[in-house]
């Protein structure tokens, strides 16, 4: 490395200089197009293609309506439900979790928020299987105190079942992401702003709300997507009789499909994409506007 | 607290009546202090029995016998079950085989980034983010139109397709242990004494990243042996697919599997995190003795 100021370098320098240095970047450039970009290429570009070969917006069109359009209102319906419900309840248990003194409580809960955001899928779905499902120890226990929820329209192969599985990983989730955020705040504001007069409530809305803010947003962002694309916890405990579109876009590979709509599914993939990007430019605009709130 | 102390130690001193105006707000502040202590007393308490009594239904199940009695037999039966073996051992070797390629790309390339191009750190930030925008769904549906046969016909496709499934926590592990340490000065000291760049990475940045490998090397253990999406669609039977073929079978036995995976990772991660602080100690130790 040189010491030289950069403006004293000549430009052609500087130019193989930095050429050099993206030099260092080529093997993980390589594995990411190869391995992440070419396959989503690929998926966008015979979403628009008929199976027979020439361009086409058949794809877009089937995807976009009946039973498919259905799909893809109840899953923004359940992304947004199971991460603005947990993100707010991690908020919560987050905060709880700090201010209590207990040391080991705080240990338990960071790992167990660990084991418990990875853990979703098809083991999870026997989890709540053997708790709230017809038979389920829960379900038995307020049958027992005179509650029959299945009596009651619950049920936990639907829409409102499997949201209350996802908050089981979305939840610990929230609280690995916010607890840094939560631990940012220092107490010296608390105290300052309850020093000036300033009563609880005011104080999260003037000082620890506007801080909180964009990790709290980033982090609901983070949920909504990971309920999005949540496919195993689904599959196993519905075997698709929910319309959620990762599970159809699955039901393509496995071969129901109807001749002529084999690309229907990767225009499906795109909504998903196109869902995700939209609530990514959503969140910017909140950041931004919470930024200056800051300010 | 002390904050306040002081606080109401500058008002005593000023008088009797203000003295007197002060009193009522501190025991307006203890009653609500009370009353936020009982609130996370409800709190912790919900959360806890959302979170355990899953686990203890789930328990109870997998004890459960057919003649209304309990006993380890459906623990004890994992092993023998037909497939069990051969998917926990396709389990283990994409595992293995995942983190070999995962902190073979992902280590050189974030020192790469941290020492040479600090000003790129961000845009690297936002080219790892990227997997997580991508359903797993979406992209296995790319990848099977477009991978060529001889990688299609071997499980490691799968491998190859979780490190870039990994990629941004193993980065975010990778960042926040190369940002805890002094990178340049490691490195131009390990040159200077003659070292090459292979055991500079090797012998000085490795054993200083030891926490950030561990954690990448738990994530990206844990994402692979939970995996079913992938897995499943390029109709590869790992253990998560296997759960899931076998539950039609028997439930007892699932549940089981399904119990005992969470406590594994458990178990695990409590190792990693205790090895962790005993690294801290150990370090303050040092640092008390210097």
């Amino acid at each position: 490395m040189t010491t030289a100021a950069p403006e004293q370098v000549p430009s052609r320098r500087r130019a193989r200089q930095a050429f050099a240095a993206a030099a260092g970047l080529v093997p993980f450039g390589i594995y990411t197009v190869l391995f992440l970009g070419v396959p989503v290429v690929a998926v966008v570009v015979s979403a628009f293609r008929s199976p027979s070969g020439g361009w086409t917006l058949h794809n877009v069109w089937i995807a976009s309506h009946g039973i498919y359009a259905h799909g893809f209102v109840m899953t923004i319906e359940m992304a947004l439900l199971t991460s603005v419900g947990p993100g707010i309840a991690g908020l919560v248990v987050a905060h709880a979790v700090l201010t209590s003194r207990g040391r080991i409580l705080r240990r338990v809960v960071s790992t167990a928020s660990g084991v418990f955001a990875q853990f979703g899928g098809v083991p999870l779905a026997f989890l709540f299987i053997a708790t709230l499902g017809s038979t389920g120890l829960l379900t038995g226990w307020l049958k027992a105190a005179g509650f029959d929820p299945y009596d009651h329209g619950f049920d936990l192969y639907t829409f409102f079942g499997v949201s209350i599985v996802y908050t089981y990983f979305q939840l610990p989730l929230m609280v690995l992401i916010v607890t840094p955020a939560l631990e940012g705040l220092r107490p010296a504001w608390r105290e300052a702003a309850s020093g000036l007069g300033a009563r609880s409530w005011e104080y999260w809305r003037y000082v620890g709300g506007p801080v909180l803010l964009p990790s709290f947003l980033g982090g609901v962002l983070l949920l909504f997507g990971s309920a999005l694309s949540a496919y195993a916890t689904a599959q196993a405990l519905t075997s698709g009789s929910i319309p959620l579109t990762a599970i159809q876009i699955g039901s393509f590979l496995n071969g129901n499909v109807i001749p002529g709509e084999q690309n229907v599914g990767k225009a499906l993939g795109v909504g998903l994409i196109l869902v995700i990007g939209v609530a990514m430019v959503f969140y910017s605009m909140l950041q931004k506007r919470a930024s200056r709130w800051l300010q | 607290m002390v904050a306040i102390g002081e606080v109401n130690v500058l008002m005593d001193t000023t008088g009797p009546p203000r003295r007197a105006a002060r009193r009522p707000t501190r025991s307006r502040l203890a009653d609500r202090l009370l009353s936020i202590s009982w609130w996370r007393g409800i709190v912790l308490v919900c959360t806890g029995a959302f979170f355990l009594i899953p686990l203890y239904a789930a328990l109870r199940f997998s004890l459960q016998t057919f003649s209304g009695g309990f006993s380890f037999s459906a623990f004890g039966a994992i092993p023998s079950q037909q497939g069990f073996t051969a998917a926990l051992s396709l389990s283990v070797r994409l595992a293995v085989v995942t983190t070999l390629i995962t902190l073979g790309l992902m280590v050189p390339t974030s020192v790469y980034v941290h020492l040479r191009l600090p000003r790129l750190r961000r845009t690297f930030d936002g080219i790892t983010i990227v997997p997580i925008v991508i359903p797993p769904v979406v992209l296995i549906v790319g990848v099977l139109q477009v991978a060529p046969t001889f990688l299609k016909s071997t499980p490691y496709l799968l491998a190859l397709m979780y490190a870039i499934l990994a990629m941004p926590f193993v980065y975010r592990s990778l960042d926040a242990g190369l940002r805890a340490i002094d990178l340049k000065t490691l490195v131009e000291a390990s040159r200077s004494l003659g070292g090459r760049w292979g055991s500079t990475l090797w012998r000085v940045i490795m054993p200083n990243l030891r926490t950030g490998l561990l954690s990448a090397t738990v994530l990206t253990v844990a994402l692979v042996l939970g995996e079913f999406t992938m897995a499943s669609l390029d109709l590869y039977q790992t253990v998560p697919v296997w759960i899931y073929n076998f539950a039609q079978d028997d439930g007892h036995v699932s549940t089981a599997v399904s119990l005992l995976a969470l406590v594994v990772t458990w178990v695990v991660l409590l190792v990693i995190s205790s090895f962790d602080l005993r690294r801290i100690r150990r370090t303050a130790q040092i640092r008390k003795d210097a």
